[in-house]
């Protein structure tokens, strides 16, 4: 059964764990600026949104991608960015209306959330579980596709 | 079914897979201009500065892969196609029967009328030969003239600096990137690029290219003649779409077609650079040479091809542009449609961020020096619902567009 | 490896920012953050220097844990002389600036000299340039913050910012870091505008390495599960935040009431954690509204209130119906059991003013305090606050004065002054609840012994963050001491005391200790530094700071004399609870303290504890 990040920013302190988790298990070193998972803070409400790729099924990204640098992870759903084939052209960031893909410039190419093979570090160090992995049918990713986004209404009939 | 792609480029390319998944019987031929192995223009850039191999360039990495997806590919140029009976014949001569026709030619450069353009050394950069011999000339110290300071000429600029050439650019418009950035932005770049030591002419013509001394010598109205040791124009692209002549097929700048990808002929559908279909959120038609568009055309005529209706909801312009560092993205209606718009700029950091809205909601952008969650933007522009409470917030400082985007989503 | 070795150098009479390395013997010996940015200064400042004169320097400083995965590794530090006590001052914050100044590959920051005009230090890692303030002036630090985020197109820049009260001289004026967050004390924002410095705004996106990466996952796992597992991080500070302490320190008989007359509040239940989460019948809602950690923090105290569309204070005012930081304890105390008020909303309102313009709750609250009793008995007239009539409990007064302080006008210019200047003033020195200038927070030493030597003690001044002997003498850790017994707590104190100058020169959260002892926190550092790092060598590091900041006070002036409380905890018996009928037995312990701390009976280090520290 594969697996998803389930986000209930509910239960979000806004600690940035996660992100360090993330850039350190990424670049080996502790810095928020190259977490694929961020940690949206709307501080007038109160409220802490950590936000990454959802794996979605659409895959702008991969779609966009000229080189075919982005492939699909058979193990695990995720997209994954090969980083010796792209070739920092940078049209998948433009193309995934989440965001989720950015470009790194210091290294050249993008990246993206790739669920660490199956065993994501931000999930495991997040102290109120407010990330959790589990099974995709679970997660409402549905709810969190068909935000209210018309576009494209073809790829979602051949999805 | 028998089906023909013209075009191996990524509108083709996603077209034939579209097919093959959704129809594992389906006869799928595809004719390829440029040789065996479908290759990217996008990535044309970063083989000109080393970072790839020739096989960097390939759209699908698999030597095998069209072999093992049982998509035939033709290697040749369409001379015409019939359309009844129904047949595209090759220059060779071969003659492809089809039950559906999907075209996906593309585009090429644009050849403005300056005389001398036929001169050796003077070239596109379009095509991998392009590439290959642009290479060849612009040896380091050498002088280059760079005709053109729109997507393909600013793209190529960081190559040709990383090479060690003396760059000048000549754009006829008044600013850099004219069809992609507005004046604050297209300024922007100018200063940039006069940072990194390139001389840029814009409002200035060549007149005409000539040779003296063994060099180029490229005339412009105003001032005196650049030499050059290597000129590349870059000045624009137009749709390939000779082969049609006499078949009837409703052409504007490129072949028309209505929200399921066909043309005027039932049995022929057109997808990409060659394709004007519907802009995204409007009733106007419009080409749009970019890459989501091809691939996303390229899908979703294959889908309506097989029977699959699928009304398309238009193209969305964007580009991104990484002018020798400097990156530069837009969206949609970014030079506006009359409503209010944002913008914030930070000359000395080269940052920049205009918001067009239609009432509350976004319609375009203009970014400079961003990358951080850049997609969002088009996030917003294609959601269907206000902005509500973040459309002054986003008047106020335009740069939370991805807050925007998570809080209203999330 | 984890310190990035390169210091800041800005010099705001020339208007010059230098890059120098970090002295690395200084580091071995200091650690980072408080100590090491004490030693910087203490070697760079004429103790004597007046804290608002071009000469003092200000440091804001990271430790070498900041930036990394460990528990609440965000904190930073502004060390100076403070402006409300003329002693050393070190005031931590936490939140997320912290983080980005380490990131943006730097240390400390030393502020030196004083700039002509209003200017803010913009840093985008190796871009580091001094801007023109002058459109900043004037405002808010929640405005400042939102401004320069606004104007460099990057809502990531993290700022730290005066608000006016710091700008027009309020002497406990703080500096604020991602709206709520303050380094709160002593009077560092007052020093930091006294420099016509608005803010430091960071974007840092270099990274924290460490030494051994696997090694310190480990230990730094290891230590957040002690977090979990401990009662207190666990499961208390992060359900009710710091505001737990409210009922129990009421209990305990040690909650200084109306300007500690009393040293328990009737109403202390309608001001605490309980209250803050209960649902109004109104509306339905609570005024606490979410639970906020700071950077890498698994405990997650902070608080965010919003406050009841239609009380008093906001509702016609819709800039502040919004959530916003919540009330801490020490903050609810201040501006509510001290001054005798219990409209939780009217306190959380003052609070947000307080991080609004960026000056300091607990001095506030207590100078307001000082001032009801003075005005209760006359000293302090309707003349002289502009009608205002300061009773104790008179919630409307509380918000207007909070406002007032904050744009030093009216009466607000005459309570930005501190408790001290103020009850002199007013001929009443005796009622300022303060030790070196800086007022006491929420224990009462009579009914908290330890505390009394505590604040008595405090090298900035009255300050509960020293040595938290609450943590023993109320909570049982790390063993259970009795409040009302003196015996056996210079001793604690004085563990206390260096203790938490070295999990403050790590980058750490002094919360942590609540369940860490110095065996916790040394293999991370160990792994995270460059260098060989044991309890020992860590405790003699803390040790060494707190003999330093001593020696920088008595340079600075102060003697033995300073080591005192106000008369009323001395003089004035406890009236209820457990302490009722006790003083504080300030007399008892301190000779013994200075001699466990190899001091003189005057307070003053003997050669032979400078040697053996190395100082």
């Amino acid at each position: 059964m594969q697996k998803s990040l389930n986000i209930n920013p509910d239960k979000c302190t806004g600690c940035a764990q996660c992100e360090l988790a993330c850039s350190y298990e990424s670049e080996g070193v502790f810095n928020l600026s190259k977490s694929r998972i961020k940690v949206f803070k709307f501080h007038d409400e109160g409220r802490f949104v950590p936000y990454t790729c959802t794996q979605c099924s659409e895959a702008w990204c991969q779609q966009a991608c000229p080189v075919d640098a982005i492939t699909l992870d058979l193990a695990t759903g995720a997209k994954i960015v090969n980083d010796a084939t792209c070739v920092g052209c940078k049209v998948c960031t433009i193309a995934c209306p989440f965001g989720t893909i950015n470009y790194i410039a210091d290294k050249g190419v993008v990246a993206k959330c790739d669920l660490c093979g199956g065993d994501p570090e931000c999930v495991k160090v997040c102290p109120t579980n407010a990330i959790t992995f589990v099974d995709a049918n679970w997660t409402g990713l549905d709810k969190m596709r068909n935000w209210a986004m018309k576009t494209d209404s073809g790829s979602q009939a051949s999805a | 079914m028998k089906y023909v792609i013209i075009g191996a480029g990524p509108a083709g390319v996603v077209a034939a897979e579209t097919l093959r998944k959704n129809d594992l019987s389906a006869d799928i031929t595809m004719i390829s201009g440029e040789g065996p192995y479908p290759h990217s223009r996008m990535a044309i850039p970063y083989f000109l500065t080393g970072r790839i191999e020739e096989s960097g360039t390939w759209l699908r990495k698999n030597e095998d892969h069209f072999e093992n997806l049982g998509i035939t590919i033709v290697d040749g140029c369409v001379s015409h196609v019939d359309t009844a009976p129904r047949k595209v014949t090759l220059d060779e001569g071969q003659v492809l029967e089809y039950d559906k026709l999907l075209i996906a030619s593309g585009a090429s450069p644009l050849r403005p009328p300056v005389p001398g353009l036929d001169r050796p050394g003077v070239y596109h950069c379009w095509t991998l030969e392009d590439s290959r011999n642009i290479v060849q000339r612009a040896a380091p110290g050498s002088d280059v003239v760079l005709m053109g300071a729109g997507f393909i000429g600013c793209i190529i600029l960081e190559a040709m600096l990383e090479r060690g050439v003396n760059l000048t650019v000549i754009e006829a418009e008044d600013r850099m990137v004219p069809r992609m950035m507005n004046q604050t932005a297209g300024d922007m770049i100018k200063k940039w690029c006069l940072k990194k030591g390139v001389t840029v002419l814009t409002s200035t013509r060549a007149t005409s290219v000539d040779e003296a001394g063994g060099k180029l010598s490229v005339s412009v109205d105003k001032g005196d003649a650049v030499a050059a040791d290597l000129v590349v124009v870059a000045t624009g692209v137009k749709s390939n779409t000779g082969f049609l002549e006499d078949t009837g097929i409703k052409m504007e700048e490129g072949i028309l077609i209505d929200d399921n990808f066909c043309s005027s002929d039932s049995n022929i559908y057109a997808a990409g650079d060659c394709a004007k279909g519907r802009e995204y959120g409007s009733d106007s038609w419009v080409m749009h040479a970019i890459q989501p568009t091809a691939t996303e055309h390229g899908r979703q005529a294959a889908l309506n091809m097989i029977g699959v209706p699928v009304t398309y909801q238009g193209s969305l312009s964007m580009n991104v542009l990484d002018t020798a560092g400097l990156i530069s993205a837009s969206f949609g209606k970014w030079d506006g449609v009359g409503g209010d718009h944002a913008e914030s700029i930070d000359q000395d950091n080269f940052r920049y961020l205009r918001l067009e809205f239609d009432d509350d909601h976004l319609v375009g952008a203009l970014s400079l020096g961003r990358t951080d969650r850049i997609g969002c933007i088009r996030g917003l522009i294609q959601r269907a619902k206000p902005l509500g409470v973040w459309k002054a917030r986003l008047m106020a400082n335009p740069n939370l567009v991805a807050e925007a985007f998570v809080g209203l989503s999330q | 490896m984890a310190w990035t070795k390169n210091v800041l150098r800005v010099n705001l009479t020339e208007g010059t920012c230098t890059n120098e390395p970090l002295n690395m013997d200084w580091a071995e010996k200091y650690l980072g953050q408080r100590g090491l940015a004490t030693k910087y200064l203490t070697e760079e400042i004429d103790p004597k220097v007046d804290p608002l004169s071009p000469d003092n320097k200000m440091i804001m400083v990271t430790g070498p844990l900041t930036g990394t995965c460990a528990s609440t590794a965000g904190r930073y530090s502004i060390v100076t002389k403070g402006a409300l006590t003329g002693a050393i001052a070190c005031s931590n914050s936490g939140g997320f600036f912290g983080n980005e100044l380490k990131n943006a590959g730097l240390d400390m920051i030393i502020f030196e000299g004083s700039s002509k005009k209003p200017v803010y230090l913009y840093i985008e890692d190796d871009n580091v340039q001094l801007l023109d303030a002058s459109e900043l002036w004037g405002r808010s630090t929640w405005n400042t913050e939102e401004t320069i985020k606004a104007n460099h197109g990057d809502p990531m820049i993290r700022v730290a910012s005066i608000g006016i009260s710091g700008e027009k001289g309020c002497k406990y004026a703080c500096v604020v870091n991602d709206m709520d967050r303050a380094a709160g004390r002593s009077g560092v924002g007052t020093v930091m505008g006294s420099k016509n410095l608005k803010a430091v705004a960071v974007r840092g996106t270099k990274g924290v390495a460490v030494k051994d990466g696997a090694r310190f996952l480990k230990a730094v796992a290891e230590a957040k599960q002690v977090l979990v597992d401990n009662a207190v991080t666990g499961q208390g500070l992060p359900a009710f935040g710091t505001q737990v302490l409210m009922n129990v320190i009421n209990e305990t008989g040690a909650l200084p009431t109306r300007n500690s007359r009393e040293v328990q509040f009737s109403s202390a239940n309608d001001i605490s954690a309980e209250a803050m989460a209960e649902v109004r019948a109104s509306d339905n809602k609570s005024n606490l509204v979410a639970t906020a950690a700071c950077f890498s923090c698994t405990i997650a105290c902070g608080r965010v209130s919003e406050i009841e569309r239609t009380h008093f204070t906001v509702k016609d005012r819709p800039e502040y119906q919004k959530a916003s930081g919540g009330l801490e304890y020490e903050a609810a105390w201040a501006l509510g059991a001290a001054t005798g008020i219990k409209d939780l909303d009217a306190l959380t309102f003052a609070n947000f003013i307080c991080n609004e313009q960026g000056f300091d709750p607990i001095s506030f609250g207590s100078t307001l305090a000082a001032a009801m009793e003075m005005f209760e008995a006359g000293d302090i007239t309707t003349k002289d606050t502009g009608g205002l009539e300061l009773t104790f409990g008179n919630a409307e007064v509380l918000c207007t004065l909070a406002e007032l302080t904050g744009k030093a006008e009216g009466f607000g210019v005459d309570l930005g002054l501190g408790s001290k200047l103020l009850c002199a003033k007013y001929g009443k020195p005796e009622l300022a609840m303060q030790v070196k200038g800086q007022e006491f927070p929420a224990y009462d030493p009579r009914g908290i012994q330890g505390m009394g030597l505590t604040y008595a003690t405090s090298n900035r001044g009255a300050c509960h963050l020293r040595s938290y002997t609450v943590a023993s003498e109320v909570l049982g850790i790390p063993e259970k001491t009795d409040p009302l017994e003196s015996d056996g707590k210079p001793g604690l104190v004085m563990a206390f005391q260096d203790a938490t100058a070295a999990f403050d020169s790590a980058g750490v959260c002094i919360f942590t200790t609540f369940a860490w002892t110095m065996d916790d926190l040394t293999p991370q550092i160990d792994a995270a530094c460059e260098g060989d790092w044991s309890t020992e060598k860590l405790l003699e590091i803390g040790e060494r700071i707190w003999n330093l900041e001593r020696q920088f006070n008595n340079a600075a002036g102060f003697t033995a004399e300073d080591d005192k409380l106000p008369q009323r905890l001395m003089k004035d018996a406890a009236k209820t609870g457990p302490a009722k009928g006790l003083t504080s037995k300030l007399e008892v312990m301190l000779p013994e303290y200075y001699q466990l701390r190899g001091w003189t009976p005057d307070g003053v280090p003997t050669n032979e504890t400078i040697q053996r520290l190395n100082l």
